[in-house]
């Protein structure tokens, strides 16, 4: 079966070619010029990054023959032939690994308690007053900003050398990002029983604890888990700046250039990351599965 | 006014035994889970050598550097700083463009619609412990590779976001309609148009938005890595708490917010210019 097409005589045609060509003339100009921005950043970038061509292809081979030389033993052979030689220090480094699996603990939950506190006050279909909301929420921009690193070095010299200032450290910065994240979900309940409730006679406090807390508590949980899961990865670095963890171990190896250490260590955290991805991401299944439930 | 209806409460709980009567289990599963939290918190604090006596002193001393701080002074060395920040900026810039660049191709091989499951997995879980490595750590490594200096700092951001950028892509790959590249099939288009022309079209704008959305979240990163020695704003920071310059600090940590600030703010203007309205995902 053949089908018609009919086509629009030669001077109309042209018309609307013409149109056609000229708009998309623009769209690609417009295209060029930003990608020709794009590319000047990117030099002036370059050369303020003092990066290097040549550099850049030499060095790739010592990326490469680095990863050689932290998967080679002592003794020449490659690591996997001898794991208990390889990984020599697991006694010691299992006792770190669980002290940084405390820190990002013990500073998600305080990091979590005060985000609980204050974002009641930094939502704005809950807070009492527009000066306390304003102020509220200065606060905790301020605490999620900082790096939590930079916290830690500061907190180091305050409260000495040790997991304490790292734990610190990752509470202050887990306040200030849950405190956002939940204001967030607050802004989002339905205001309905905060009205049944208010109509009652209730005080702000009342209506804080029966109509928002129940409607929010589920996904409250959900994200301070997803919260320890990222502060896990941010209390392995803690040790780099002395604030207690795997870290620690970690930057003398490389410093000093124990070579099978460093991977050793390497695949002991990205082991424990992974495997407290998926317990939380199980975990926060079975909690939304359950709220589904009731 | 009517009557308020007779309530049987004796039938009604018969009827709903689930409700009144919920089993043990059920009633002690929360309380038991605060408990079980409450103990390992405890426990934490007693490991972690947490003590009264050690949060006083430490709150004092806190105050004492806060009061330190004020007013912000960066002293002589503003030149310095300014150059140090457009060094972090650059580092953003060049770390995010390169691993958007290098993540592309790869980002194809680990997305369900291109390639099958074989191919697909171990790319996966590649770029998974990639991102089980945090920055820092990569800044650490490319220092010993490539010495001190802001490269290294370029090629830490680099491979770091390679990893999220793999796994980022992929998903709006996955996300993207089926349709068009079963047209570009139909039309006789071989496996390369039906990307070139039936997926690329699709995510490219997500793509975008999500790289100018790191391109923000990288200027916080590259402040960090410069504290163990891979240039930038973080580097001047790390050496002015060493020496305890606290008027400083506060000055550098000022600069930092203010410069993340507009970042965040040209960065969301652009990225509503290349999407439109529509959200990032």
């Amino acid at each position: 079966m053949t089908i018609a097409v009919s086509i629009l005589p030669e001077h109309q045609l042209a018309a609307l070619n013409a149109v056609y060509r000229k708009a998309v003339a623009r769209k690609r100009l417009r295209l060029l010029a930003g990608l020709a921005l794009f590319v000047v950043a990117l030099i002036v970038a370059s050369i303020g990054a003092d990066v290097r061509l040549r550099t850049f292809f030499s060095s790739f081979g010592n990326f490469v023959s680095y990863f050689d030389r932290i998967l080679t033993l002592e003794s020449g052979q490659r690591v996997w032939t001898n794991v208990g030689e390889w990984f020599w220090g697991w006694h010691k480094w299992l006792k770190l690994l669980g002290e940084t699996l405390l820190i990002s603990y013990v500073g998600t939950l305080i990091g979590a308690v005060f985000a609980f506190v204050l974002n009641f006050f930094a939502a704005e279909n809950t807070s009492p007053a527009a000066w306390l909301r304003f102020t509220v929420r200065r606060l905790l921009e301020f605490a999620r900003t900082v790096p939590g690193i930079v916290f830690a070095l500061i907190f180091v010299i305050a409260f000495g050398l040790g997991p304490m200032a790292g734990v610190l450290a990752i509470a202050i910065h887990s306040t200030g990002a849950l405190g956002k994240q939940f204001s967030e979900i607050v802004e989002n309940v339905d205001m309905k029983p905060v009205e049944g409730i208010r109509s009652t006679g209730a005080s702000w406090m009342s209506c804080m604890r029966f109509a928002i807390v129940p409607q929010v508590s589920a996904s409250y949980v959900s994200y301070a888990l997803l919260r320890f899961e990222v502060n896990v990865r941010e209390a392995s670095v803690m040790g780099l700046v002395g604030a207690g963890g795997i870290g620690q171990e970690f930057v003398v190896a490389i410093r000093n250039f124990y070579y099978s250490d460093v991977s050793a260590i390497l695949v002991t955290i990205i082991v424990t990351v992974f495997i407290i991805d998926i317990t939380t991401g199980w975990l926060r299944a079975r909690l939304f599965g359950e709220e589904a439930r009731t | 006014m009517s009557k308020a209806p007779d309530i049987n409460t004796a039938e009604i709980r018969a009827r709903y035994p689930d409700v009144f009567d919920r089993p043990a289990s059920a009633r002690l599963a929360t309380p038991l889970m605060l408990v079980a939290a409450l103990a390992i918190f405890v426990f934490g604090l007693v490991d972690l050598d947490f003590s009264p006596a050690r949060l006083i002193s430490g709150l004092g001393q806190l105050g004492w550097i806060s009061m330190m701080m004020i007013p912000p002074d960066p002293g002589s060395s503003l030149p310095l700083y300014l150059k140090a920040l457009g060094e972090t900026l650059s580092i953003a810039l060049l770390g995010t463009t390169l691993a958007a660049l290098f993540a592309l191709p790869v980002s194809l091989l680990a997305a369900r619609n291109v390639v099958p499951n074989i191919v697909r997995f171990p790319i996966r879980r590649f770029l998974d412990s990639i991102r089980g490595v945090d920055t820092l750590i990569w800044a650490l490594v490319w220092i010993n590779v490539v010495g001190l200096g802001p490269f290294a700092g370029v090629l830490a951001i680099m491979v770091s976001d390679f990893g999220a950028f793999g796994k980022l892509f992929s998903e709006a790959i996955e996300g993207a309609d089926q349709k068009q590249v079963e047209g570009i099939r139909a039309s006789g288009g071989s496996a390369l148009h039906e990307i070139r022309f039936g997926l690329m079209p699709q995510v490219l704008p997500v793509i975008a938005g999500q790289v100018l959305y790191f391109i923000e979240s990288n200027t916080r990163s590259a402040t960090i890595i410069g504290i163990v020695g891979a240039g930038g704003i973080g580097l001047q920071l790390a050496e002015q708490i060493r020496v305890l310059e606290w008027q400083k600090v506060s000055f550098l940590v000022l600069m930092i917010l203010v410069a993340v600030a507009a970042i965040d703010f040209i960065s969301g203007k652009l990225r509503f210019a290349i999407i439109g309205r529509r959200a990032v995902a």
